[in-house]
């Protein structure tokens, strides 16, 4: 026969047992997550895929609020011992300022856009390719990323920059590519050489003050947001938003733009094709003391 | 004897339905307790990662922590090369287990006496129960890259008496010629079973081993072919860049990961191949297989010193074949559920079947000389069992085990040997609680039952039945740091 105390304790104890689940979300929720996580804002859309942010929250925290917290400010507890510009600091998804659009500098990135950069993961930083993910998965991150920042409710993702074909590499493009990269001035920050070594490049900063370097091409190393020819063309086209990389799109006509990529690709190890034309070109690095138009 | 009837007849009985409650109240305080789960040592301080990045709970690997490990623990992100850290990096972890168990086995043969004799007079079967505080070996876990694409593995591990072995010594070429599906790696390593016995999540005698990856017929002399040890020999593997295609060729020594060759001239090879499929909300299903086949000796060159006929150690010829294969599934249901499956069919010549085999451990008892023939009727032992391995994660700091594997022998080696002989049947079921984790140290408290049953394995005297039931339970602290 069991007194009153006995079943008075089991009764709190089997309360207490079901009480669980709500304790551990207690645990997770903030103000953000309950006014924007069930909002239209909070979904994504990669082709036939709606992603939804309340089911990306287990493998927000498995895999991601290490560095980029549980408020998406980038301050999660392994963000501190990261020192840039060696080691960047986590995306601070409450500014919705991201590297790596399809879209113009400026906007907000479109739902494929982030989609990518989550399976690419980002060259020199400590962000892995999570390739591992599902799709479902991705895009459910998607959706969750976005419920961090209001701007995601007020705006809408701008028009993708459109690529034209790719032509096909000529000595003469290449030669071409060399005039734009001397005319838009590269080589302040990337050198002449693509070594990352022009007179801006130790002065650089992000918008938040942090050092940051410009991308070397010669080490062999994938650019941040992609190592296809149209990556390339893409990155200059839009800009690296929050970095000191602009957007070429207005002082780079689209036929221009391909032969910049194959002036740049003779500065990349992986390009043989481009550094043997280069090579038969003889062609010697910009000067930046020549005058406009006389490189 | 069970827990509950101890506390009975020691006048707790009135006090049993409340410390049901208290239990769970003590479970709720407990999981509501829970922080952030963070990085553990070595790759965790590296990358900045937590744990559960890589783990689905420490120490078993997810998806991306099994591509990180074929990628040859790098995140291929062009800040692998230990030039990228701190020079104060130091890649290593500690790992120990002070514990509290309790090991219950029946059908022991004993000794009995009669009153007023100090001489056994007979004896008896009865159930063996022993209990108290324990700790495991020491694990000096050291791994990681030695430039980009140059990757090792080093692990000293000591027993609980702090007697050291070479557990892992590996260097590992990866990425050969920019290609993922080119890795080399030479040393002694785990052969790559999908579900990692090194990586086990529970940790009883018995259930702290997957019996599948060890399982030798009763009576067969055959050590060479427990796949769950860790092996000598060189490993070609390859996958895509996802990791969703994925395969391995070992080319291993026959020696059960022995160094200094105590053995023979003999060699095994160890192939898998798996496929994962991308199932939308269910998750990354992955199906695949593995296959096992080598020679081992049987046969040992002799000399005879002052402790009789010996075999001498690297004397073995007389090799005969020995087969394992078998299908692996890891089934995933969503966020929280899992199902690891593996089956396998054995097969040991009949020469291991009846004893011969590993003479210099004294497994084996019989020596395959010049002459020697097999009794009449000999067969190969041939046997078939599956493991099913089911998780709950709660949460990536919580997770609840259970395992089920059976061994069912197909062919005994001796004719007439009852078909059940030297079965298996195991069930264990365990909880691990990480507290909290950070990327310095890791603490996982640890709780576990296991129950396994042999067929015929016990001594006889008369009884109907000499199956032996072994059970063990094991609540304790596991560690890193």
């Amino acid at each position: 026969m069991r007194t009153r105390l006995q079943k008075w304790t089991l009764l709190l104890g089997a309360v207490a047992f079901l009480a669980l689940p709500l304790v551990s979300r207690a645990q997770l929720s903030n103000e953000q997550i309950k006014t924007w996580l069930n909002t239209p804002a909070a979904t994504s859309h990669i082709g036939n895929i709606t992603g939804h942010a309340p089911d990306a929250k287990y493998d927000y925290r498995r895999y991601c609020v290490g560095c980029h917290g549980e408020l998406g400010d980038g301050n999660g507890e392994n963000a501190k011992w990261y020192d840039p510009p060696m080691f960047p600091k986590p995306r601070d998804f409450q500014l919705a300022v991201f590297k790596c659009r399809s879209t113009p500098s400026g906007t907000l990135p479109t739902d494929q856009d982030l989609f990518d950069t989550i399976a690419r993961g980002m060259d020199r930083s400590t962000m892995p390719q999570w390739s591992t993910f599902t799709k479902e998965q991705r895009a459910n991150l998607v959706a969750w990323i976005k419920h961090f920042s209001p701007r995601w409710q007020t705006e809408k993702p701008g028009t993708p920059i459109t690529i034209p074909p790719e032509p096909e590499v000529t000595p003469e493009r290449i030669k071409a590519g060399r005039e734009v990269f001397a005319r838009v001035s590269c080589w302040k920050c990337h050198g002449v050489q693509g070594m990352a070594n022009g007179p801006s490049a130790a002065t650089l900063t992000d918008d938040l003050g942090r050092p940051i370097e410009a991308f070397n091409f010669t080490t062999g190393a994938r650019p941040k947001c992609g190592d296809t020819d149209q990556d390339i063309y893409r990155i200059f086209m839009t800009g690296l938003d929050g970095t000191p990389m602009p957007s070429f799109a207005d002082n780079i006509k689209p036929d221009e733009a391909w032969d910049l990529v194959f002036y740049l690709r003779t500065f990349m190890p992986q390009h043989s094709k481009e550094r043997e034309l280069a090579k038969q070109l003889n062609l010697k690095p910009v000067d930046p003391n020549a005058p406009a138009g006389q490189q | 004897m069970h827990v509950m009837s101890r506390l009975r007849i020691r006048g707790f009985a009135t006090f049993a339905p409340s410390l049901s409650a208290i239990s769970l109240i003590l479970l709720f305080l407990v999981m509501a307790w829970s922080q952030r789960a963070n990085a553990l040592p070595a790759f965790a301080r590296k990358y900045g990662l937590r744990c559960s990045a890589c783990h689905e709970s420490w120490p078993m690997l997810n998806y991306f922590g099994q591509k990180f490990k074929d990628n040859g623990y790098q995140l291929m992100n062009d800040r692998d090369a230990p030039i990228w850290q701190n020079p104060g990096y130091w890649p290593v972890t500690f790992r120990i287990l002070p514990i509290w168990h309790r090991v219950s086995t029946g059908k022991v043969l004993v000794d009995t006496y009669t009153a007023g004799s100090t001489t056994p007079t007979g004896s008896a079967v009865q159930r063996v129960t022993t209990s108290g505080f324990d700790l495991s070996g020491l694990d000096f876990h050291t791994g990681g890259t030695l430039e980009k694409n140059f990757s090792f593995y080093v692990l000293p591990s000591s027993d609980p008496t702090g007697a050291f072995h070479f557990e892992t010594v590996m260097a590992r070429l990866d990425n050969l010629w920019g290609s993922p599906w080119l890795n080399v790696k030479l040393g002694k390593f785990e052969l790559d079973n999908l579900l990692s016995e090194k990586r086990i999540l529970t940790l009883t005698g018995n259930g702290g081993i997957y019996q599948l990856y060890h399982f030798i017929p009763q009576g067969d002399g055959n050590i060479f072919g427990q796949m769950g040890d860790n092996q000598l020999g060189l490993e070609v593997m390859g996958h895509n860049y996802n990791d969703r295609t994925r395969y391995s060729a070992s080319l291993l020594s026959s020696n059960d990961g022995t160094t200094q060759l105590p053995y023979g001239n003999a060699y095994t090879g160890f192939f898998t191949a798996s496929q994962a499929f991308d199932t939308g909300k269910a998750g990354v299903q992955r199906v695949g297989g593995y296959a096992m086949v080598g020679e081992a000796p049987t046969t040992w060159i002799t000399q005879t010193g002052p402790s009789g006929s010996l075999p001498l150690p690297g004397g073995g010829t007389g090799n005969k074949a020995f087969s394992r294969e078998g299908f692996v599934g890891q089934f995933y249901f969503g966020e929280h559920a899992d199902l690891q499956v593996v089956t396998q069919h054995g097969q040991d010549s009949a020469w291991f079947g009846q004893g011969y085999g590993d003479l210099i451990d004294g497994v084996a008892t019989a020596n395959n000389t010049t002459g020697t023939t097999l009794p009449a009727g000999a067969r190969p032992p041939i046997w078939n069992g599956i493991l099913l391995e089911p998780h709950y994660i709660y949460s990536p700091q919580l997770i609840f085990i259970g395992r089920f594997e059976t061994i069912r022998m197909q062919q005994q080696s001796t004719p007439g040997t009852p078909q059940s002989f030297g079965n298996i049947t195991t069930y264990t079921v365990a909880m691990r609680y990480n507290p909290f984790m950070t990327s310095r140290a890791g603490f996982a408290w640890h709780n576990e039952y296991n129950w396994l049953h042999q067929d015929g394995t016990g001594p006889t005297l008369g009884l109907n039945s000499a199956n032996v039931n072994t059970s063990e339970f094991l609540t304790g602290f596991d560690f890193d740091f």
